[in-house]
């Protein structure tokens, strides 16, 4: 069981008031309509699932309902830092580099 | 290889049973095979057997980083059953069910295969079109099945609560007579054996920590402790770990990494002899020869290596048991695992040509990668033999994702296995 501090209620809550909501950073294309599948499929499906420093979307489903991200290790479940939607993590490691594209939505 | 009979047994009782052949040997790794599989679980080592035996290719080499059969293959509840909705999934866990039936001759290897009976519940009117829709989809591809009422079931499962007194009554199931349980490590070694037989190298503690690639094909694996191991094709079974052996190869799949818990019970008598499932109130359970309830919850909502989830995930799964089965209130749980299970976003699995030439991928079975075990490696070794995806594996190609032709299957699929 984690034990969660929600960056907007500002308090550790446990983890069944939370959901997990996968990874984060994942910046939604400017422009759709003009997306390749294969940019869309990418977009919508395909995830770096790392096996060590994890940045995910967790919503306080049944707190506050507001989304922030989470810089955990998918190996030893440690939460390492809890940060704001626009806010970019401090922990990172070279194998959960975020995925170089050139059009990314601002603040995402 | 020696074969197993029970004339066999009485003659090696004379000697004291200390005369057994090993099960398998442990060769020397050679420099170069036609095809190298990395991950020695259920789906790698089928795959092996099914080379050697069906397309005849003997010279190739399971890669295990642990022991054989020492992740999923060994951390599932078991369950056996082909009851999926749609046709591409239908064909593949059907020839997988027809394999079961005849694996135990088939390995000379008891696998210990139980047909007895999958009960899929449903607790709302949504459930039960659902289920009607399954079952009839089934029965018009030419796969077992039927829709009970309450009172059938009570009939099959006396004890279960079918009254009007839960949270979330029974009104109805789906019911697969030839669905079952079968012994999951029984079903590694039993391939083990038969592919060792065969001429396949089966080499454990050996970790596969590198693609070798020359102008986008692979052509060979690099290894922690033997070196680098040149391969014509490379076949990735490697389950949770899908994700991080594609990163070394240098591309990503649409994967995540999920824990999925189960536990079982202390050993008590037999008192339920078929398997049990629902999908709504999240639970499914069967009773072990060796007499323990075998129960597996949900996954962990989180992505996770860890091989462990939280806590409340199995008392979810607990309350939903104790609500179908009251009189399991006061039975002791024994142990409690995880296992990491890779799921894809349609719950169908992933068989597949990669970005990478002669590397191919076999993973994102989720949570119900064991009932598969021998249609899986059938699929996949004929996928490895011809170089391209087989018929079966064709519908399972990780592009799918890219073209969209998904094969939503959460409906069969969605918690239970």
């Amino acid at each position: 069981m984690f034990y969660i501090y929600c960056p907007h209620c500002e308090e550790h809550r446990e983890e069944e008031e939370f959901h997990a909501a996968g990874e984060a950073h994942i910046p939604r294309p400017l422009d759709p309509e003009n997306c390749s599948d294969k940019e869309w499929g990418e977009y919508m499906f395909f995830r770096t699932n790392p096996r060590g420093i994890h940045h995910e979307l967790w919503v306080h489903s049944v707190g506050c309902r507001k989304f922030f991200n989470m810089t955990r290790d998918t190996q030893n479940y440690e939460i390492l830092e809890v940060y704001k939607i626009g806010e970019k993590p401090s922990i990172t490691s070279a194998a959960a580099k975020l995925p170089a594209q050139s059009k990314v939505q601002e603040g995402v | 290889m020696q074969k197993y009979s029970g004339f066999g047994l009485i003659k090696h009782a004379l000697s004291h049973h200390e005369n057994w052949q090993r099960v398998w040997r442990n060769p020397k790794p050679k420099k170069k095979y036609d095809v190298i599989i990395v991950g020695g679980g259920g789906h790698g080592l089928a795959t092996a057997y099914y080379l050697a035996k069906v397309h005849g290719i003997t010279n190739v080499a399971v890669l295990e980083k642990g022991y054989l059969g020492g992740g999923n293959t060994a951390r599932n509840t078991t369950i056996v059953r082909s009851n999926y909705l749609w046709d591409e999934s239908a064909r593949l866990y059907e020839h997988a069910m027809k394999l079961w039936e005849g694996l135990s001759q088939d390995l000379n290897y008891n696998v210990m295969f139980s047909q007895r009976g999958v009960l899929n519940l449903g607790h709302t009117l949504q459930d039960m079109r659902d289920i009607q829709r399954r079952v009839n989809a089934n029965r018009l591809f030419g796969i077992d099945g039927e829709v009970l009422d309450p009172q059938q079931i009570k009939e099959i499962v006396p004890m279960m609560d079918c009254s009007d007194r839960p949270r979330y009554p029974i009104m109805g199931a789906s019911w697969q007579p030839r669905g079952g349980v079968a012994r999951h490590d029984a079903v590694a070694w039993g391939y083990a054996r038969a592919a060792d037989a065969l001429g396949v190298d089966l080499i454990q503690q050996c970790e596969v920590v590198d693609f070798i690639q020359e102008d986008g094909a692979a052509t060979g694996v690099m290894t922690k402790t033997h070196g680098v191991i040149s391969a014509d094709r490379i076949g990735c079974v490697t389950a949770g770990n899908s994700s991080v052996m594609a990163a070394k190869a240098g591309f990503r799949l649409p994967l995540e990494s999920h824990p999925l818990q189960a536990l079982v019970s202390e050993p008590i008598k037999p008192i339920l002899d078929t398997v049990v499932m629902s999908n709504h109130v999240h639970g499914y359970v069967s009773q072990s020869d060796k007499g323990d309830l075998v129960i597996g919850a949900g996954i962990d909502g989180y992505n996770g290596y860890g091989q462990r989830g939280s806590y409340h995930t199995i008392e979810h799964t607990v309350q939903a048991i104790v609500e179908l089965f009251p009189v399991f209130s006061r039975v002791r749980m024994n142990r409690q695992w995880g296992g990491i299970v890779d799921t894809c976003p349609d719950a169908c699995p992933i068989i597949s040509a990669t970005p990478v030439e002669n590397l191919f991928f076999n993973c994102g079975w989720g949570t119900g990668g064991f009932k598969a075990t021998p249609g899986s490696g059938h699929a996949f070794a004929e996928t490895l033999a011809a170089g391209e995806a087989s018929d079966m594996a064709k519908p399972f190609s990780m592009f799918r994702f890219h073209d969209g032709a998904l094969i939503d299957e959460h409906g069969a699929a969605g918690v239970a296995h």
